[in-house]
């Protein structure tokens, strides 16, 4: 067993877990933020993204004990209050269907428009497709994703 | 149109818990004392069980119960059922193997369950199913269905002899011959149709939980209809009775079909809760999911096509070999029969046609629907071989099409089909001139100029949607109706409940099915809840596949809102002393046309329920209910035009243009409708570049990952522009034909009618991965050289 601590969504957590408990294992079954979601097992669908001190990262390919200390961020702490503007971008243009995928898929958006809008660089819709080969979607033919992320960057410019 | 109405493009009300990871899918659920299990499964694809020694998991940490096939049969568990009978041409039935949830003295491909052990935790439970120690006699194996039929093959079953569950025709044989014999020109094609994977993004799960005191079960499930599960469950496997049985289908992360049947899983999970009076609780890894949700497809075609000497199709011939993996799924007889040969006709108007299917056992995963079903498999036949035709006959493909398009309706095929409405040409007007089809050949030529092969494809798609009338399927071989129920509850505050037995999984039914209620009584659709997925609610319903919800689903929904109607009027005339004829109902007000005089909706539901004032007679209380048969299938149809640029070098293509053009009779949501649509695409792109299912020679599945399996991500595919031409359904009240399938149907022969017409050689299977389009390039250069 391993004795760890960290900062979920703002509120610091202790625990005891077994020493190969996965960071979205604690996420999920210890601290019950269902949000995050398993689709594989082969770190491969990006359905379990999370930030880990401000980066996206598939909390199925980290252990918990490897999170001791850090800052992580799920997808029921994204917003502050309302909506996150990503999340009502996803909304406003249809960016999910069967919703399954698009926690990790909002996490994914957020980091990436904030690293692209941290370096200066223009976040095009060939970007947003290449940037977003981690996350799969089954549903959506990603067409609107990709519109929902185009949205979701210019309204968190606008900040 | 209101605001909310039917053709709005409102959001959907079911987002806001989606986008917060307020969700709640089966594996979110986690009951008091909760107990896990996992399945010990087959590493053969064939093999003998001679015996299970279970001692040492028994001792492990947390174990609870191991548990076998010879338990499970031994407690009455039935075998798993095949719900649609196929006769053979000879008239015999069906040779259909036993499937038991556990299999008890043969494993018939890697996968199978044999036992099931439950423990305290996930992890326990996982490792002590790696501790169950099966003593295998293995066996020779077969994966591919023609290999199968070969004389000497492996038997997957013994009362399946050489394989063969059935040999299936339909149409005149007799008459097709002869039209050929007789065609100016004939064009042949050999089709492998790609055994695909679904791959909802949701890994299947169940939560079974057994309450002695009531003795009463209770099954949380990823299902696309909960109440067809608990029948099935019921009645034919005898887990639980119906009545003491509640099966949930909660947020359901997608289905395509592979969530429709009730797996060996559930029902061991039942009973298994049964068994050690535990909640037991299974979810599938993603590797699990490979090895065990139903695959789609893989079918072996060769087809005739005969036209005569004005380029009219004459006849066509078709002979199929469907492989049904190793034990026969819920639909799977259906879908490569009454959802495919019936099909054949496409959009032409063809005297004679005849289809011939043999459904063949090999040691692979069962094969059931999958997104469009039969109905894929039927359109990429008839779509590839039109365009094959065209470019041996030297015409140009959407003319040859158009000659040959059915033109006037209704129009009775020769398999079975009364198609009802459609306006094809219109379709692939719309689509032709949307993709500047006309420009092609300057684009063809500046992309020669870059190195580029360009090549354009098209496929002119009709499917069948909302299988029926139940008595037809039933004539068929159906062993259910194919009908939807709906219930309409308003309160007494004039809010309204409606409880569909449709399903949604991503598919937005909270909210489309609410624009049809708010648009019908003037009402905020806020004040409109859609009830779904819970057998203790909805009293019944067959669920959703087949793009069912809309044709048959809102149709019930409607039969039962013309009830509700009639009653309010009937309200509102004793209480405004008017006759009903002079009410109107509109803005949320129930009025007496042409004048000032009004009860707003929420004084006739308080009227219905406190019963003060309502004419003689009648009962309090306003809710009404209504079973919706439809009297005839719907048929979507359309156009699609796909093109492709390849690099010669490496073989890789990029698709550069992709345009629909879709008649989908009335659309509730174009939002929705869209989404579905561009969802439909990126899986038919799958299957036509990326996606296949590999077995190697001993049954060993080799593409059980991400890592193998190549599933479309975000840029594998184009923007789409969809685009829609549209006529009315005359078979149901809203004039709905269905979307769901579609997108699925039509791209598969759109992209690789694009990439053969680019490359130059059509001699190329799916999926058209680089290696294979830059060997057929290849391949075609040297011909060429040659010649």
């Amino acid at each position: 067993m391993t004795e760890i601590s960290m900062t979920v969504n703002g509120t610091t957590v202790n625990a005891t877990v077994p020493d190969n408990t996965l960071l979205v294992e604690f996420l999920r079954e210890h601290l019950r933020l269902t949000g995050t979601h398993v689709g594989c097992d082969t770190s491969q669908c990006g359905a379990c993204v999370v930030h880990v001190n401000g980066k996206a990262m598939k909390s199925c390919t980290m252990l918990a004990a490897s999170a001791e200390g850090a800052e992580v961020t799920t997808i029921e702490g994204l917003a502050n209050g309302d909506l996150h503007p990503m999340q009502a971008a996803f909304r406003e243009n249809h960016g999910l269907q069967c919703g399954f995928c698009t926690p990790g898929m909002i996490m994914s958006a957020t980091d990436m428009v904030a690293r692209y809008q941290a370096a200066g660089k223009e976040l095009t819709e060939q970007a947003i497709r290449h940037e977003l080969e981690g996350n799969i979607c089954r549903c959506t033919g990603y067409h609107n994703i990709v519109r929902a992320i185009q949205d979701g960057a210019a309204k968190m410019a606008a900040r | 149109m209101t605001e909310h109405g039917i053709g709005a493009r409102v959001l959907r009300k079911e987002d806001k818990r989606f986008i917060t990871g307020k969700g709640r899918y089966t594996d979110d659920i986690r009951n008091e004392k909760q107990t896990y299990a996992a399945f010990v499964r087959s590493p053969h694809a064939h093999a003998k069980v001679k015996g299970i020694d279970k001692s040492e998991a028994e001792g492990m940490d947390g174990v609870i119960a191991v548990l076998d096939g010879k338990q499970l049969t031994g407690d009455g568990i039935g075998n798993l059922i095949c719900g649609w009978a196929v006769s053979s041409k000879d008239g015999s039935g069906m040779n259909m193997g036993a499937w038991s949830a556990l299999a008890t003295d043969k494993v018939r491909y890697v996968g199978d369950a044999v036992a099931m052990v439950i423990a305290g935790t996930q992890a326990e439970a996982r490792a002590a199913a790696e501790a169950v120690a099966v003593d295998y006699e293995e066996l020779p194996a077969v994966v591919h269905a023609v290999d199968a039929l070969e004389t000497g093959a492996p038997q997957v079953h013994e009362n399946a002899p050489g394989n063969l569950i059935f040999d299936w025709g339909l149409g005149d044989e007799a008459a097709t011959d002869k039209a050929l014999a007789g065609a100016a020109h004939v064009t042949e094609l050999e089709i492998h149709n790609n055994r695909l994977s679904p791959n909802p993004m949701e890994p299947r799960s169940a939560i079974a939980t057994y309450d002695e005191a009531e003795d009463h079960y209770t099954l949380y499930t990823t299902s696309q209809n909960p109440h067809v599960a608990r029948l099935v469950l019921s009645a034919f496997y005898q887990v639980a009775p119906e009545h003491k049985l509640r099966v949930i289908a909660p947020d359901v992360g997608g289905g395509f079909g592979s969530k429709i049947y009730i797996y060996p899983e559930e029902v061991a999970c039942l009973w298994a809760s049964m068994k050690t009076k535990r909640s037991v609780k299974w979810t599938s890894s993603r590797s699990e999911a490979f090895l065990t949700d139903a695959h789609g497809r893989d079918h072996v075609t060769t087809a005739r096509i005969g036209f005569d000497a004005d380029n009219r199709i004459v006849g066509l011939k078709v002979d199929t070999i469907a492989n049904l993996g190793a034990y026969m799924s819920l639909f799977s007889s259906a879908v490569p029969t009454y959802l495919y040969a019936t099909l054949l006709s496409g959009q032409y108007d063809i005297a004679n046609i005849y289809g011939n299917v043999r459904a063949v056992y090999t040691n692979t995963v069962p094969v059931d629907a999958y997104r469009g079903a039969g109905r894929p498999e039927a359109c990429f036949l008839v779509e590839r071989i039109m365009e094959t035709a065209a470019r041996e006959l030297g015409v140009d493909p959407a003319e040859l099409r158009r000659k040959n398009f059915i033109k006037s309706f209704p129009h009775q095929t020769p398999v079975i089909m009364t198609y009802d409405a459609g306006d094809f040409a219109g379709n692939l007007d719309q689509a032709l001139a949307a993709a500047d089809y006309k420009g092609f050949p300057a684009r063809r030529a500046e992309a020669a100029k870059r190195g580029k092969l360009r090549g354009i494809g098209l496929a002119s798609y009709i499917e069948a949607c909302g299988i029926a009338p139940s008595a037809a399927v039933g004539s068929l071989g159906a062993g259910v109706g194919l009908w939807e129920s709906a219930e309409v509850r308003v309160n007494p505050v004039g809010t309204i409940e409606v409880l569909t037995g449709s399903h949604s999984h991503g598919q937005g039914h909270e909210t489309t099915f609410a624009q049809v209620v708010a648009e019908r009584f003037g009402l905020p659709i806020d004040n409109i809840q859609i009830v779904h997925g819970d057998t203790d609610k909805v009293q019944f319903g067959m669920g959703t596949y087949g793009s069912r919800s809309g044709p048959v689903g809102l149709s019930a929904i409607v039969k039962a809102l013309d009830k509700v109607e009639a009653k309010v009027k009937k309200i509102a005339a004793h209480v405004l002393e008017v006759s009903e004829d002079d009410l109107v109902i509109e803005d949320g007000q129930v009025k007496v046309a042409g004048t000032d005089r009004a009860m707003a909706w929420h004084e006739v539901g308080l009227a219905a329920y406190t019963a003060h004032n309502l004419p003689a007679g009648m009962e309090p209380g306003l809710k009404e209910g209504a079973f919706y048969d439809p009297a005839n299938f719907t048929f979507p149809a359309g156009t699609y035009v796909c093109e492709v640029e390849i690099d010669p070098d490496t073989g890789e293509t990029q698709i550069v243009q992709f345009v629909a053009s879709d008649d989908f009779g009335t659309i509730i949501n174009p939002m929705i409708v869209e989404g579905q649509v561009h969802g439909g695409i990126a899986q038919g792109i799958g299957q036509a570049m990326l996606e296949n299912v590999v077995y190697g020679d001993d049954g060993q599945l080799l593409s059980a990952s991400y890592m193998d399996y190549t599933m479309p991500r975000a840029d594998n595919v184009p923007s789409f522009a969809i685009h829609h031409h549209s006529t009315k359904s005359p078979s149901n009240p809203l004039g709905l034909k269905g979307c769901g399938e579609a997108g699925a149907i039509g791209t598969p022969p759109a992209v690789m009618n694009a990439i053969t017409d680019a490359i130059g050689n059509n001699d190329l299977q799916m999926p058209a991965t680089p290696p294979r389009v830059w060997a057929a390039i290849h391949a075609a250069s040297a011909k060429i050289a040659a010649e």
